[in-house]
């Protein structure tokens, strides 16, 4: 048995590429939600955070340190496997997006809280001098200028937790790795994780680049 | 003097132990130019961060047009449109151009139309002689224009007193004459100013009251030439012999 035909079996690849291709849709749509979700949910609490309500702000604080510190595979086990014993029967599917969505929302909430407190003091009160309020100096003033600081770490922390959709597969949740590591089963074969590993690469791909090119771009505008 | 347009009765302020205003009473009359000089620390600015209430005083009113806005429950945001504030470091935004800068507070304060904003904010950076860098950043602009800029921005929402602390100070020496220029020009349309400042000569020229401050007190005041010319307190009198040297 060659490389080719271990990893690039074409048989195995043609018979189980359908499968793949809807593993990739599933990866996805998983995906995309998350981001939108998480990074909405951290832009709100770094908002709320602003706000400077000290035992709400503890809460925030808590809530995203713990989120950064547990394994994510840790978070999605207990989910699937403990929310059912106190009457939660959430799909793998959903559980997996919650979790995630939770997760990203932590590590989005601290770059934005870095981005908003980045922003000096003298633009707060420039703004609220001309009688702008609160609310209106964060949407205007400060987030426009925080936001654009924290977009080339959220865009890589986002490909970091997109990526972890393939823990999914381990609650059953049919994305790219799960179809995948099933089709290495029934065929005793790896080509399905090559083309795996082939999809993944085409997904994110693009966005590593995107984060790239904002770094390039701000450390350009910095000098 | 008839009513007031900005008055400071008894006011204090201390962060912590430090007291730094010990009890401020001063009177600004409608289109009058009071300056203020003293020397570093001397509570200056604490005392012009209270007038808008950028410092919460620790007691005493601040009184606009005849309201106490330092009583609580007062709803700052309205209260802040009436008082323009023009800052040592300009804190324009940086990610707004010109026009964007000095439009932003017509919108969503005055609550203005898009239109009727830009063209509010066009006519106040004409007046700044700044109509043709409209559509430039702050980043691409001198120290003075942005100066210039952070006026306008006041000016446009057509305050009923102006603030300046120490507007020419993070300025390179020749740029300093455009933005008084502005200030001249201001005071000339009859706009009430309180100006925190070094700008002795300016003061001189332009100023209808010189208020001297030193540790947290208002010591002396009156007409420029009297505080110039004829310094009554020591604290005075060695403040500018100081200036001169």
């Amino acid at each position: 048995m060659d490389f080719s035909d271990a990893f690039l079996n074409a048989t195995v690849l043609s018979k189980y590429a359908p499968s793949i291709l809807s593993g990739v849709w599933v990866t996805l749509y998983l995906s995309v939600i998350i981001v939108i979700a998480g990074t909405a949910l951290g832009l709100v609490l770094a908002c709320i955070r602003a706000a400077g309500l000290r035992l709400v702000n503890f809460t925030i604080i808590v809530y995203a340190d713990i989120m950064r510190a547990l394994p994510p595979l840790v978070l999605i086990l207990i989910a699937y496997f403990g929310l059912p014993g106190v009457g939660v029967l959430w799909s793998s599917n959903l559980v997996l997006f919650i979790v995630l969505t939770l997760i990203l929302a932590a590590f989005a909430e601290e770059i934005f809280w870095a981005g908003i407190t980045s922003v000096g003091k003298g633009q707060w009160e420039a703004a609220r001098s001309t009688g702008l309020g609160f609310a209106q100096t964060l949407v205007w003033v400060v987030l426009p200028q925080g936001v654009r600081l924290g977009l080339p770490p959220l865009t890589n922390r986002a490909i970091a937790v997109t990526k972890m959709t393939a823990l999914g597969s381990v609650i059953g949740v049919p994305d790219i790795l799960n179809q995948a590591t099933t089709a290495q089963s029934f065929s005793g074969n790896a080509s399905p994780l090559t083309l795996a590993a082939l999809a993944y690469v085409a997904l994110f791909l693009p966005f590593v680049l995107l984060a790239r090119w904002l770094e390039t771009r701000f450390a350009w505008r910095r000098t | 003097m008839t009513l007031p347009i900005l008055e400071l009765a008894g006011l204090r302020k201390s962060f912590g132990d430090l007291e730094i205003l010990t009890g401020i009473d001063l009177k600004v009359a409608k289109g009058e130019l009071a300056f203020v000089i003293g020397p570093s620390g001397s509570g200056k600015s604490t005392m012009l961060r209270c007038c808008n209430l950028l410092e919460r005083p620790t007691s005493g009113a601040v009184m606009l047009e005849g309201r106490n806005i330092a009583a609580s429950g007062v709803k700052l945001d309205p209260v802040r449109r009436r008082i323009g504030m023009v800052f040592q470091s300009f804190n324009l935004y940086p990610h707004l151009d010109a026009l964007g800068n000095v439009s932003l507070a017509l919108r969503k304060s005055l609550k203005l139309s898009r239109t009727e904003a830009a063209e509010r904010a066009a006519a106040a950076l004409e007046r700044v002689g700044l109509a043709d860098r409209a559509r430039h950043t702050p980043a691409q602009l001198s120290g003075g224009q942005q100066q210039r800029v952070a006026i306008a921005r006041a000016m446009a929402l057509e305050p009923a007193v102006m603030l300046f602390d120490e507007p020419t100070s993070a300025l390179d020496p020749e740029l300093v004459g455009e933005v008084l220029a502005v200030m001249r020009e201001l005071r000339e349309a009859g706009m009430t100013m309180l100006v925190v400042s070094h700008e002795m000569r300016f003061a001189r020229e332009a100023a209808d009251r010189v208020i001297f401050m030193d540790q947290g007190a208002i010591v002396e005041q009156g007409g420029a030439e009297a505080i110039f010319g004829a310094p009554k307190s020591p604290r005075l009198q060695s403040f500018l012999a100081r200036q001169a040297a």
